[in-house]
């Protein structure tokens, strides 16, 4: 049985191990477009969707505001570093600041909205935090949507134009940009692994078990899970400034309804309990996604009609059907199968692990 | 088993909690004031944190009134359809996620079936429509919908009771097929001239007779009867439903259900029925929402996204599952909305910014922070 789990971990050690050097040399390995519209895109998502798989396997929280934070994150640097006048942009604050300024400003800014999104949502739980976090969604989308000095309806483009000199040209220089997201994500996933160490992280994965109980031995529970939240926000604000860098715009589409569905998809197909599910997700999604796009006529689908949208639902669906706990879901279960060991443990999402 | 949520109310310092009862208290009263007595009307050019597009309501009754009965009235189609989110909700621990597309179908299929009944293309004019022009599509598209809802209900919801994220993740995902479907099919008819790129904004018609003003009496008021029957419906349904849920023997095996399902059912009532019961009401009402909204503004693709939010804000503030949670979370959530886009200050210049999102967010910020189950949602 032990002897099992250690070989499980050892084939997913063995993996991850290959994923990251096929990572490494990914830009002598596959085109140029593969490598920004697939890759550099998964890195980015998947970071987004770690911080959403982080508050939901550890804190008991299923965040839709992840999104939105990531946005915020985008539309400030957005704000920030781009100038107007001639030859600059017309939209948004356009003040010109140093980008470095701009990128330490916008991940602090994030992280704050985050503790106070965090500390307002603190005593809501399961179901209630998720539709706290969704009208979170919504109204910054809205926000950004309606209030104009910001940006407005339309998108803030050419904000790629302005990065700090120590992370160079990202609008042509495109692998670099690549590298840079596989650092923050390695970064990122480290930064979680070791979180669940500190005994910060053994006291949030209490609160999510037994509020009650560790309420009741001391512990402040709602602190314990804005300061979570605050993390999650933080993992956010990186991936909206690498996602304000590959796009090289924002707009308010870009953490609306849609976007956000889009995330919670990326999660819930890499499988909602484990961390590294993140960044599986986020590359089956993309891929199909790249691999539709170009297949949907315009008139919509065949027979049916409808856009990408109807094929990602309907995948969605299925795996939350099928297999609540994603893809990882799915490999734990193979694992135990070829093991002899019958179907594993009941899926902790159906099971109701995340909500009382 | 309903959901608990830790009661740390105890463990809070009481010093912290005067101070920020005294905080919110000190807003409300400013905001009061400030719509009352301290608002000016704005001048051609620029303006301070005093100016606003009416003046205060000492300055501007008319105006103030107009606004007041546009709250209350909006509050009447918002309960509609947040009345049947929260039904849904308090009975089968389901959040509906796809209540939204649900109201984007409604409202299309009322369009269409308006059109072909007066078969006089996309300009209906309001005297061209009479009553039954506009009843019918309404039982058409709510009938059409509750059927629909009940056939997600059935498929999808009905053996994973309980599993109540899972059960949310899969009304996202049917929310998403949903709206795709609607936006890919509807409208059938558009005006024309017009291309037609799916989820065009169409408007159905009120019947011809609410299409008038009434004089009110005072400060020369004259006030539109739709809007008045929009009023009047969000009345009736909660009526309808009160009498429903308090006053009939399903209504009562309902509420018996919401306090204890397990218990209900032990006794010997087929629980499963009220449920499907329950939630294709619940999906009619979103349709009969639409028809009132689609009626008023108009339907096109990304309501969904914009009545799912309303029919969340409204049941957070009010309390999920409590008919009053439903009327009073309308009625607080319309007021600080209407309220807040026309007596938030103008600047002379800043001609497009709506900042009445931002208020919507501190309603919701300060209705949670000394109540997380909502006003009149019951903890534990």
């Amino acid at each position: 049985m032990s002897g099992s789990i250690v070989g499980k971990a050892n084939a997913e050690r063995a993996i991850g191990g290959g994923v990251l050097v096929f990572a490494v040399f990914a830009p002598l390995l596959v085109g140029a477009f593969w490598l920004d519209a697939i890759l550099t895109q998964t890195l980015i998502f998947g970071i987004a969707a770690a911080s959403l798989i982080f508050l939901s396997a550890h804190g008991g929280m299923i965040s839709l505001a992840q999104t939105a934070l990531m946005g915020i994150a985008g539309y400030m640097v957005g704000n920030m570093v781009t100038s107007g006048g001639a030859g600059g942009e017309s939209k948004g604050l356009t003040l010109g600041w140093d980008p470095t300024l701009a990128i330490v400003l916008a991940i602090l800014i994030t992280t704050v909205l985050g503790l106070l999104f965090g500390a307002l949502a603190s005593r809501s739980i399961g179901i209630y935090f998720l539709m706290l976090t969704l009208t979170y969604g919504v109204i910054a989308n809205l926000f950004f949507g309606s209030v104009t000095e910001f940006g407005g309806f339309s998108p803030i483009a050419g904000v790629n134009r302005y990065t700090p000199g120590f992370i160079g040209d990202m609008v042509n220089d495109r692998n670099r940009l690549y590298y840079i997201a596989l650092i923050v994500a390695v970064a990122v996933y480290v930064l979680i692994r070791f979180v669940l160490r500190t005994p910060f992280g053994v006291a949030l994965q209490g609160v999510r078990d037994e509020p009650l109980r560790m309420s009741s031995l001391g512990y402040n529970v709602p602190l314990h899970r804005t300061l979570a939240f605050g993390l999650g926000a933080f993992v956010a604000s990186l991936a909206g400034i690498l996602f304000v860098w590959w796009q090289g715009q924002i707009a308010p589409g870009d953490l609306g309804l849609s976007a956000t569905i889009q995330l919670l998809v990326i999660a819930v197909i890499g499988g909602l309990m484990r961390v590294e599910g993140a960044w599986l997700g986020a590359f089956a999604v993309i891929l199909i996604d790249n691999q539709l796009a170009n297949r949907i006529p315009s008139s919509g689908l065949p027979i049916i009609g409808g856009s990408f949208n109807t094929v990602i639902g309907l995948v969605f669906l299925a795996i939350v059907v099928v297999s609540p706990d994603g893809l990882l879901g799915l490999w734990d279960r193979l694992w135990g199968l070829t093991r002899g060991r019958g179907g594993s443990d009941e899926p902790a999402v159906a099971a109701g692990r995340a909500g009382p | 088993m309903r959901l608990r949520l830790p009661d740390l109310q105890q463990l809070r310092a009481q010093p912290g909690r005067f101070l920020t009862y005294g905080a919110v208290a000190a807003a409300i009263l400013f905001a009061l004031l400030y719509v009352a007595v301290i608002a000016q009307p704005a001048p051609d050019i620029g303006g301070n944190w005093r100016t606003t597009n009416f003046g205060s309501a000492i300055h501007d009754p008319a105006s103030f009134l107009r606004i007041l009965l546009d709250s209350i009235t909006f509050a009447g189609l918002l309960f509609i359809v947040a009345s049947g989110f929260s039904l849904i909700f308090g009975l089968m621990r389901v959040v509906n996620m796809a209540h939204g597309s649900f109201y984007l179908l409604g409202g299309y299929l009322a369009y269409e079936i308006q059109q072909e009944m007066s078969g006089q293309g996309f300009t209906l004019a309001g005297d061209d429509v009479n009553t039954w022009e506009w009843v019918l599509p309404l039982l058409v598209a709510a009938g059409g919908v509750a059927l629909f809802g009940l056939l997600v209900q059935q498929t999808l919801l009905r053996w994973n009771q309980g599993q109540d994220l899972r059960q949310a993740l899969i009304t996202i995902a049917v929310s998403v097929i949903v709206a795709d479907q609607v936006i890919a099919h509807f409208p059938r008819h558009v005006p024309e001239g017009t291309v037609k790129f799916g989820g065009n904004a169409v408007g159905v018609t009120w019947p011809g007779w609410t299409n008038r003003l009434v004089d009110l009496q005072v400060w020369d008021v004259r006030y539109s009867l739709a809007r008045l029957t929009m009023l009047a419906l969000g009345v009736g349904i909660g009526v309808v439903l009160w009498l429903w849920l308090y006053r009939t023997r399903t209504g009562m095996v309902i509420r018996a259900g919401v306090d204890d399902r397990q218990m209900t059912s032990a006794l010997g009532i087929n629980i499963q029925k009220t449920f499907a019961i329950a939630f294709a009401v619940g999906s009619a009402l979103a349709a009969f929402g639409a028809v009132v909204g689609a009626s008023q503004a108009n339907i096109s693709s990304g309501q969904d996204g914009v009545w799912l939010l309303n029919a969340l804000v409204v049941v957070i503030i009010g309390g999920m599952g409590s008919l009053l949670g439903a009327a009073a979370g309308s009625l607080l959530y319309a007021l600080v909305f209407s309220f807040s886009a026309s007596y938030l200050p103008v600047n002379g210049e800043g001609c497009c910014t709506q900042y009445s999102i931002v208020s919507t967010f501190v309603l919701l910020a300060l209705v949670l922070a000394f109540r997380p189950q909502g006003l009149f949602g019951r903890a534990g």
